[in-house]
């Protein structure tokens, strides 16, 4: 018995663990239930991390439940899989580390950010179960399991967004992305349905093995690239993200931001290792790029206008979802072209898969900052603030770390990711190039101002008595701090340990359709 | 031809269902449409689960019959149908808490998020 094997069941049980224990430790008082946060998502960062140590170690990992053993794929006699199959490569568990770090972050802060309030235990409850729903989404391995963890993420995060709820714009926020991800999940369960018509399958692996494009095939690739677009942000349905990333308490924006980043996860996990080579045509990389593109501008011009600051940074999120979009769809464009893939593909790939990393830490950290300045000041408004770095010297210097990153300025990882977008787009087209370039710009000039009025210029006399925020809350945010420093800090190693394993897991279809249907037996 | 004939109620009712969320403006009517939305999905997936004379699977109770019947769309049916309980349930006690903050549940007048 080793328990490197059970590593993919226990990232999930372990925050579903704590979902459930919260109410009940909630009577214990209010260190005891901060403490069982703080612990289960630190413990579920642990597990995390050894998952993607033994994935890279060892290959792909994959679970089964409710099977005979928990390795055996292909039960007596079976040609198919037909058990609740999780099944991790480095692509997921790369995934999986993103989130469970945001996950930490997140609950660090939240210790102290939601202190004022009541209800608590409702409040921790739920967000366990946010983390297990995003977690299973990037460990399963089964599409319909797929859709249950989407379910679960959804329903959670309803209620963290209207968690104040003597707020009227909560409360709409929540209505509005309650409605949006309703229709899109119906929207997956019937692809779902759809390829299980066709092929009696749930499993993502073998249903890929035998995938030939048809109009039902074609049917269920658009129900999921649309639904799964929505849920990740992307332009013509971004309407809900800044709403609902504004009005969440900043410890779930925080995690929301993770979330997102899962469906994405789930889209390129249909893309690639589903449909992969036999998708055939360009129609549907061609129509990834797009909403990139789409979402890069118009999400940049958009928050160049705004005062809130969560609004803004929320903008800013589907603008950031769009260079992802644009890196793995330069991918997929030329996923059946070996020479190209090697010349061009790759680099998008790879520059796609680094920007979620990226994108996850810097996006996480800024939405952080904004809620400490929120605590601090009771204001979210950018023409009520100024002069606040001699105030919070501290939440000051990690606003800049990440602004820099965000805005892809040199030393910092932001840059070498959105190069590596830039110098792989161009080769497609010069143009994908020129927008990308454009919308770090605006994104660096938005960021100046910010900088400029809420940090710099004479200090208002009704901020005379704000205070640094507690300590919690900035470890909070030095752990992403951390994160982007690493990850400027050494890029070659962590391009070559992190992404580049990440990106290949993506590419090989034929490997993750193996460790299903080859082994067991 | 009578054999889609479920799959053509499921058509139906699934552009009633996203016709209903576009063009109504009434929040409980929004909700209806979510819940008809969700229901062509189910009928969708029981519908999909039929073999024409087949029997259950199981040994002891399939009789003569060598075609089965699946059991995994009914499966996957019962899961959607108790998360579409809760969804709805979650959604209704949204659209009580919107009418009493802003006192109407007409979808033009609930607007305070814009730009």
């Amino acid at each position: 018995m080793n328990w490197n094997d059970h590593l993919p069941a226990l990232i999930l049980i372990i925050p579903l663990f704590g979902a459930f224990i919260a109410p009940i430790c909630s009577l214990g008082g209010k260190t005891a239930r901060n403490f069982l946060l703080v612990v289960i998502s630190f413990i579920t960062l642990i597990v995390a991390f050894m998952l993607w140590r033994h994935v890279l170690a060892n290959g792909i990992s994959y679970y089964v439940m409710g099977g005979d053993k928990f390795n055996l794929s292909l039960p007596s006699g079976m040609a198919l899989p037909v058990r609740i199959i999780l099944e991790v490569d480095a692509f997921s568990a790369f995934m999986a580390l993103c989130g469970a770090i945001v996950s930490f972050a997140g609950a660090l802060f939240s210790v102290n950010y939601m202190n004022r309030f009541s209800g608590m235990g409702r409040f921790v409850s739920l967000y366990c179960l946010l983390t297990t729903g995003m977690l299973g989404m990037m460990v399963t391995g089964d599409i319909f399991n797929f859709f249950i963890f989407i379910e679960i993420s959804s329903i959670a995060s309803f209620g963290l967004i209207a968690f104040w709820r003597d707020k009227p714009t909560a409360i709409e926020a929540s209505f509005k992305y309650a409605l949006i991800s309703q229709v899109g999940s119906m929207l997956i369960l019937i692809a779902a349905g759809t390829l299980y018509g066709k092929y009696n399958m749930l499993n993502m692996a073998a249903i890929g093995s035998v995938l030939k494009m048809g109009t039902m095939e074609k049917l269920a690739l658009v129900f999921l690239v649309g639904s799964l677009a929505m849920k990740c942000g992307s332009f013509p349905m971004h309407m809900w993200l800044p709403d609902a990333y504004a009005e969440a308490p900043t410890g779930v924006t925080c995690l929301l931001v993770a979330v997102s980043q899962a469906s994405l996860y789930g889209l390129m996990r249909v893309c690639y290792s589903i449909y992969g080579a036999a998708m055939g045509s360009s129609f549907i990389p061609w129509m990834i790029i797009v909403f990139g593109l789409a979402s890069m501008f118009f999400g940049v011009s958009m928050a160049v206008v705004q005062h809130d600051i969560k609004r803004l940074m929320g903008y800013h999120s589907v603008s950031q979802v769009g260079y992802m979009l644009l890196g793995l769809g330069v991918g997929l464009l030329v996923l059946d072209d070996a020479r190209a893939m090697a010349d061009y593909g790759f680099t998008a790939i790879k520059g796609g898969v680094f920007h979620i990393f990226n994108y996850t830490m810097y996006k996480a950290l800024l939405f952080l900052t904004a809620g400490a300045i929120y605590y601090a000041t009771g204001k979210r408004d950018l023409n009520e603030m100024g002069g606040l770095a001699r105030r919070m010297p501290y939440t000051t210097f990690m606003f800049v770390i990440a602004a820099a990153a965000i805005s892809g300025l040199p030393p910092f990882n932001g840059f070498v990711s959105k190069l590596l977008i830039y110098e792989s787009s161009f080769a497609v087209h010069p143009f994908l190039a020129v927008v990308a370039l454009v919308t770090s710009v605006l994104t660096l000039a938005s960021f100046v101002k910010v900088f400029q009025t809420a940090f710099l210029g004479p200090e208002k006399n009704s901020l005379a008595k704000i205070q640094e925020v507690p300590a919690a809350m900035l470890i909070g945010m030095a752990v992403l701090t951390a994160a982007i420093l690493g990850a400027s800090l050494f890029p070659s190693w962590t391009l070559s340990t992190l992404v580049e394993p990440a990106a290949r897991a993506l590419v090989d279809q034929s490997g993750y359709i193996g460790a299903i249907l080859g082994g067991g037996m | 031809m009578i054999g889609n004939a479920p799959f053509f109620a499921v058509g139906v009712l699934f552009l009633m269902g996203l016709l209903g969320i576009f063009m109504t403006k009434n929040l409980i009517k929004i909700a209806i449409a979510v819940t008809i939305l969700g229901s062509s999905v189910n009928i969708f997936l029981v519908a999909l689960g039929y073999r024409t004379g087949g029997t259950i699977p199981v040994h002891f109770l399939a009789g003569e019959g060598t075609t089965m019947v699946m059991p995994t769309p009914q499966a996957m049916t019962l899961t959607a149908i108790v998360i579409a309980l809760a969804t709805t349930a979650l959604l209704l006690s949204l659209i009580m808490l919107v009418w009493r903050h802003y006192g109407t549940i007409d979808v033009d007048e609930i607007r305070r998020l814009r730009g």
